[in-house]
């Protein structure tokens, strides 16, 4: 909060008259006292008026915090929390196993209609309008089922985001028909590289103008759904600029293999290689310039945390209940401290999370800068995301080892907070 | 609909604040931490400034708690309100960055002002308000284990007859009044203990001493002896019959859902100057916190900076949740007891790691951040410890009664 400089210096002055002790000395405590009183209340009224001239411009709708989501936005939260807990909490283990998501799990995602959802009906979908806070709701609710199916039924939702947010209209109506095409569509972004330290606004990856196509070049890493993908949105450095571009899993020199990892292993991850492949000029996301590539990196980083937050969630609910039914000599574990402060402080670590992806999100809806708010969620995430999970495991104690629970693949999944950069966007 | 921004309306308020904390509170810091003991009587000046406004309360002391049981403007149904609470809440954020200790001894912001608006009924509030209350709980023999005080309230006539020790109370040679904790029957447990309003001058009140801290100065720190102290029988906050469950001591521990949030912002505002101040001396070697980029790299002292600052957001933004919560009437005991838990432990842990990252002039009195890193830890202390607020979170959260998880 920037001080008012005229009050400002106004209370210094009043300060050391105070200090001085002249209105003591010369007797005219009560003339100063009122003299205080004035400037106080002149500032307030002044102050007033600066902040009510704003809030009055009809233009500019009356802005509150306010942590209650929408009734359709609450809605959609309820209906994702039992698709989260009857269908992706039942295929994780096996999708963990697969190295993917089952086909019956997309269907299933595509009947709901997720990705018809993400798009506004202005656009021809069912959706109302782009939301990045409607969508953290959802994610955190997908990643409460399973972070990895979470992030699996998010690729495509996050393909048609950056398509809307960024495309130009011909790409927009094309990305999107071809998204809705069939009931689950596959198709990713692709930002992250493999190698520590990764900055997604500076890939290796290179693209290069030759005539009427452009020339890719480069390896990406963790691509979620990598072999089912129809198309990828690649970034590649052009010029200075870091763009996107449609790249199709056909094209010659185009390359994917599995990509086994710690965690998320039921997202389809894998290594894309670009080999000298050539896309048509029309690939290039979005128009010549003003390409926002950052919003393309806050928003991914946005939908992780989100994800983790749900995932979070998830190991609070299994270890609230585990611990309490579990009694240790003589009583419930939970009736000791040492337990019952590790499972507060996930609550606390998840509250804090939670409200910081909120409020970004928030400031990208309104049109607020936002990258800052987004990094500090992602550094947020990154160090609580893996403490939730290593604590849940240590929670369960030797129980927590075995994948007869989910907390062990949980624990898994979270690490992925702090690694993760792009794939998905809010 | 979500939105985690301050609205325009409550903005004025903190940027008075603000302007109090930088232009009336920083000037005298050093000094009074220098000068323990010794009255700011600059505070007076200030104090009758902001007596002559309407609303004293909305600078954001801590006699502010419009709590979620008191009165605000009429509002429409289901509307979303952001009121006294939250203005409090920044207001004291502000003030905090200015000086923590000068703000705990401003006059008639005592925390019990906070009891009394809580708990006071209408005649009370006539006959306190506008005056300073301090709050005594604490005993030698009875920190944070509050039910377990040994002072005494008997019934004599249409007085109360007090007898007892208390120590760590805040203002009390400064306050007008102090809200005393004391058990009418002894042999009842925490239902017979009740909060009673005590006059500075009340015949049996002695100040015995006042402490030497290692921080928050400016505030003075008082032991208090009760020895048949007689104050009038109207003087007890609450009812005088002895409920059958823990129903009383409820009523008196519920004036910490109000004073916790505010103990938060205490620790946002010293940790946010702590890390203002590391910002600009970070700066002077080309070293600045960096957005959007690779969230690991960078100096080690950036990325600090950055981690620093998240724990801080988050800290912000969950006491603003519980204020937000008690401005709307939602009850927030679970999130009161958060905000505080996670405030104060990363208010210190920011203070402290600033002057690490200082060096030298972190650790030196040139700078006022060695002076934060004294101050805040007390914030981690008083009004609950962190260890009493993982109780009051992980009961709530687990089903958990105080006889079971102890």
């Amino acid at each position: 909060m920037a001080a008012n400089p005229v009050l400002k210096g106004g209370l210094r002055l009043l300060n050391a008259f105070a200090s001085s002790g002249l209105a003591e000395r010369y007797g005219v405590e009560e003339q100063a006292r009122e003299l205080v009183e004035r400037a106080a209340r002149l500032g307030v009224d002044l102050l007033a008026r600066g902040g009510d001239r704003g809030a009055s411009e009809p233009s500019a709708p009356k802005r509150r915090f306010d942590l209650t989501p929408t009734e359709s936005q609450e809605l959609l939260r309820t209906t994702m929390r039992r698709f989260a807990l009857e269908v992706l909490r039942e295929a994780a283990d096996d999708a963990d196993v697969a190295l993917g998501p089952p086909a019956e799990v997309l269907e299933m995602a595509g009947e709901l209609g997720l990705v018809e959802l993400a798009i506004p009906e202005a656009h021809g979908g069912a959706g109302e309008e782009r939301s990045p806070v409607t969508t953290a709701l959802l994610a955190e609710e997908l990643g409460y089922g399973d972070m990895a199916l979470g992030a699996a039924l998010l690729a495509p939702v996050s393909v048609a985001h950056l398509a809307l947010d960024h495309g130009t209209d011909d790409q927009r109506r094309d990305l999107l028909a071809r998204l809705r095409a069939e009931p689950f569509v596959a198709a990713s972004a692709a930002l992250l590289e493999p190698r520590p330290l990764f900055d997604p606004r500076r890939p290796s990856t290179r693209a290069r103008r030759l005539g009427d196509v452009y020339r890719l070049r480069g390896e990406k890493s963790l691509v979620i759904l990598a072999e089912r993908a129809r198309f990828f949105l690649v970034s590649a450095k052009l010029g200075k600029e870091t763009r996107l571009f449609v790249v199709e899993r056909d094209r010659p020199g185009v390359s994917v293999r599995p990509e086994p990892t710690m965690g998320l292993r039921g997202a389809g991850l894998g290594r894309l290689e670009l080999s000298d492949v050539e896309v048509p000029a029309g690939a290039l996301l979005g128009e010549a310039d003003g390409f926002d590539h950052q919003r393309v990196v806050d928003l991914g980083r946005l939908a992780w945390s989100a994800l983790a937050v749900g995932q979070g969630r998830a190991v609070l609910d299994y270890v609230k209940t585990y611990c309490n039914d579990r009694v240790a000599f003589g009583e419930p574990i939970t009736n000791r401290q040492s337990v019952a402060f590790m499972i507060a402080d996930i609550a606390i670590e998840l509250e804090g999370m939670r409200l910081l992806g909120w409020r970004a999100a928030a400031r990208a809806e309104r049109g607020d800068p936002f990258t800052r708010e987004a990094h500090l969620c992602a550094v947020q995430s990154a160090a609580y995301a893996m403490k939730i999970g290593t604590d849940g495991v240590q929670l369960l104690g030797g129980s927590g080892y075995i994948r007869e629970h989910p907390v062990e693949r949980w624990y898994r999944h979270l690490r992925a907070a702090g690694v993760m950069e792009g794939g998905l966007s809010l | 609909m979500i939105d985690l921004e301050i609205p325009k309306k409550l903005r004025p308020i903190a940027e008075l604040a603000s302007a109090v904390a930088a232009g009336y509170f920083r000037p005298i810091s050093r000094k009074y931490d220098r000068a323990e003991h010794t009255y700011p009587k600059e505070l007076d000046l200030l104090q009758a400034a902001f007596a002559g406004l309407s609303n004293t309360d909305r600078l954001g002391g801590a006699g502010a708690a419009a709590t979620a049981g008191s009165k605000d403007a009429a509002r429409a149904p289901g509307e979303v309100v952001n009121g006294g609470n939250m203005s409090t809440v920044l207001g004291i954020t502000e003030l905090a960055w200015g000086d923590v200790g000068l703000l705990l001894t401003m006059p008639g912001q005592g925390l019990g002002n906070a009891a009394i608006a809580a708990v006071a009924n209408e005649e009370q509030r006539a006959r306190f308000g506008g005056k300073w209350a301090a709050m005594a709980i604490t005993e030698p023999e009875a920190g944070s284990d509050s039910a377990a005080i040994r002072t005494t309230a008997r019934l004599d006539g249409e007085h109360w007859v007090l007898n007892g020790e208390k120590i760590y109370v805040t203002c009390g040679e400064r306050a007008d009044l102090i809200v005393v904790w004391a058990s009418i029957a002894p042999d009842r447990g925490r239902a017979a203990i009740k909060s009673f309003v005590v006059e500075r001058g009340a015949p049996g009140m002695q100040l015995l001493r006042l402490d030497k801290k290692m921080g928050i100065r400016a505030s003075d720190t008082a032991v208090i002896a009760f020895d048949d102290c007689r104050i009038p029988r109207a003087n007890l906050l609450g009812s005088e019959e002895i409920a059958s469950a823990t129903k009383g001591f409820a009523g008196v521990m519920k004036t910490f859902d109000n004073t916790r949030p505010m103990v938060a912002a205490m620790a946002i505002g010293v940790a946010r100057a702590a890390l203002e101040r590391l910002r600009e001396l970070l700066a002077k070697a080309d070293l600045a916190p960096r957005y959007g980029g690779a969230i690991h790299a960078g100096a080690h002292a950036e990325v600090e900076l950055v981690r620093m600052e998240a724990e801080l957001e988050a800290a912000r933004l969950i006491t603003l949740k519980a204020a937000w919560m008690a401005d709307n009437r939602v009850p927030n005991s679970l999130e009161a007891s958060m905000s505080k838990a996670k405030a104060a432990r990363v208010g210190n842990a920011i203070t402290l790691r600033a002057v690490e990252l200082a060096g030298a002039l972190g650790y030196g009195e040139d700078e006022l951040l060695e002076k934060w890193a004294r101050d805040s830890k007390i914030l981690d202390i008083f009004e609950g410890t962190q260890q009493i607020q993982m109780l009051v979170v992980a009961r709530r959260l687990l089903g958990k009664r105080s006889s079971e998880l102890r």
